[in-house]
């Protein structure tokens, strides 16, 4: 135990010298990496907009309130594309998701040294960027609309759904599986009836955790062009009338606390 | 299972077949129905333009052929002030949420906090995980004007939420013995947090700020779309301009780090645990 002796006779300490040193120096270079950061930022800033920051804030705020309720009569379309894009987005994702899971998790891969890094890499490639990215890439390649969010919402969502799915699959009891395989069963009915009824309650998890993520992110895809209500919010931005802004943000808000609630019970009736 | 189950004489001599996943007949075939009529309502109202997808085709292909090939050089210097720049934000904002949401963690953990502190920290928390990135993004752009600060701002107070939450969650299921044993030395409250509640809560800490900082680095790329700074400002014209092996190249970065940081954070967890 690391004592130091002062002239009162030894005192406790928690680390030895070597070690206090080294933690000592490990903050201060982290204290200088977020200095040099800050002052990157702070070089890239006009601070004459930040001390007026105040005063804007509090003019967006006057022009925004109240908000413009009639504008409402042209949002339902929107809603209704945003949930489309989000539920189909799912629909697709799960539908790609299942067999790269299938292919990720060790115990159902065919080959562990040649597919399952194939599938490991779709799955953190589609997880690494951001649906909003996706949806960018797809507006260029097949033209704006509902069709390129759905794209996008499904291709990014792929590698959420297969991660969860395949630590799902190789959590599984391996006895079940065992017993149908003693029965004579071929792979496939293996599959069926020793790993599926397994993984059921989580893929049922799965699916409704990512349509609330979903829903989220897809009232933010027309920001570029994909479709939904971001498409208003876009528009209303570009003109200036905040007081759409504001109802549709709060339209927004509405949608992505009713998500996660339809979720969270779906998710607790499941579980 | 349920207690209708039927005597095994009953079942005798007839074909096994798997128990439905919903018990409750009307609710199964209500929720079949349902779901085929949604479908068929949606799909309906898709409008797809089969001739524009068909004409895109080629440029998809030419994108995924750009991957074979990206394009680092010929817009490096844009490309690697928009990486600094998305670093810079993801470390900045990262170290700032941290630490402003261990204190909001500490008041939002019902074992710890007093009930009007209770509350107050868990309005902002329930504040900063309503709102989008992008849609704080856009906010603090309009308030701040261009550049890395908004981005800066909008990512500390998604960390906030994100951290605070899943830290007093923590909190919530630690081993209260073990708090209750340095209380009963007669240590002060600062003293009873540092030595009864941190060494309990500090790998999950370690643990959640990696990830914490994971999924910053991934949002830094998209801010730049809004004007607050980061490699998106740089994604975005590469799209414009139809540039799609810088585009890849710019992809392939930010994939290569993702990996880089998971892998890190792996480590990392693995040995704090």
């Amino acid at each position: 135990m690391p004592v130091l002796e002062t002239a009162n006779g030894a005192e406790w300490r928690l680390r030895n010298q070597r070690e206090a040193l080294i933690r000592w120096a490990t903050w201060l270079v982290g204290v200088v990496i977020f200095l040099w950061c800050w002052a990157r930022i702070s070089d890239a800033t006009t601070w004459f907009f930040v001390w007026d920051a105040p005063r804007i804030a509090g003019d967006i705020l006057d022009r925004a309130t109240p908000p413009r309720w009639s504008y409402m009569d042209n949002l339902w379309l929107p809603i209704w594309d945003t949930l489309n894009i989000a539920t189909l987005g799912t629909i697709g994702a799960l539908i790609l998701a299942v067999p790269v899971a299938f292919l990720a998790a060790r115990n159902t891969t065919p080959s562990a040294l040649f597919v399952r890094p194939i599938a490991l890499l779709i799955i953190v490639s589609t997880r690494s960027i951001n649906s909003l990215i996706w949806a960018l890439l797809l507006i260029a390649i097949i033209g704006p609309g509902v069709f390129a969010g759905i794209i996008a919402i499904a291709i990014r969502s792929i590698g959420f759904c297969a991660k969860l799915l395949y630590e799902a699959i190789e959590e599984i009891d391996q006895t079940q599986v065992e017993a149908i395989t003693a029965t004579g069963a071929s792979r496939w009915q293996v599959m069926v009836y020793g790993i599926v009824p397994q993984i059921m309650p989580a893929f049922a998890g799965i699916s409704v955790f990512r349509w609330d993520i979903n829903i989220r992110e897809s009232t933010v895809l027309g920001l570029v062009g994909a479709g939904g209500i971001g498409l208003q919010l876009q528009a209303s931005l570009n003109t200036l009338a905040w007081p759409q802004v504001s109802l549709i943000l709060l339209v927004i808000l509405a949608a992505v606390v009713l998500s996660e609630w339809v979720s969270a019970k779906v998710r607790g009736a499941i579980i | 299972m349920s207690a209708a189950a039927p005597a095994l004489g009953d079942m005798l001599g007839t074909r096994w077949r798997r128990p439905p996943m919903i018990q409750r007949v009307w609710l199964r075939y209500a929720l079949l129905v349902g779901l085929a009529a949604y479908l068929v309502a949606a799909i309906a109202s898709v409008e797809v333009d089969w001739g524009r997808v068909y004409q895109g085709l080629d440029r998809g292909a030419a994108f995924v052929m750009a991957f074979a090939q990206p394009d680092f050089v010929s817009r490096a210097d844009a490309i690697w002030a928009g990486m600094v720049e998305s670093i810079v934000i993801t470390v900045a904002s990262s170290v700032v949420g941290i630490l402003i949401s261990i204190p909001i963690a500490l008041g939002a953990a019902r074992n710890i906090a007093p009930v009007p502190v209770y509350m107050i920290c868990r309005g902002i928390i329930a504040v900063s995980r309503a709102l989008q990135e992008i849609i704080v993004a856009i906010l603090l752009v309009a308030i701040f004007g261009f550049g890395p600060l908004a981005g800066f701002l909008t990512l500390s107070f998604a960390t906030i939420g994100f951290l605070s939450k899943l830290l007093a969650e923590d909190i919530e299921s630690m081993d209260r013995s073990q708090a209750e044993a340095v209380r009963a030395t007669g240590a002060r409250w600062s003293q009873w947090i540092d030595y009864g509640v941190k060494p309990q809560v500090i790998p999950r800490l370690i643990g959640l700020s990696m990830y914490r900082i994971d999924i910053n680095f991934r949002e830094s790329a998209i801010l730049g779309l809004v004007g607050a700074g980061g490699i998106g400002a740089t994604l975005n014209t590469a799209f414009d301009r139809y540039e799609y092996d810088t585009a890849a190249a710019i992809l392939i970065i930010i994939i290569g780090i993702v990996m880089a940081l998971e892998y890190l954070s792996g480590v990392i967890r693995a040995r704090v645990q």
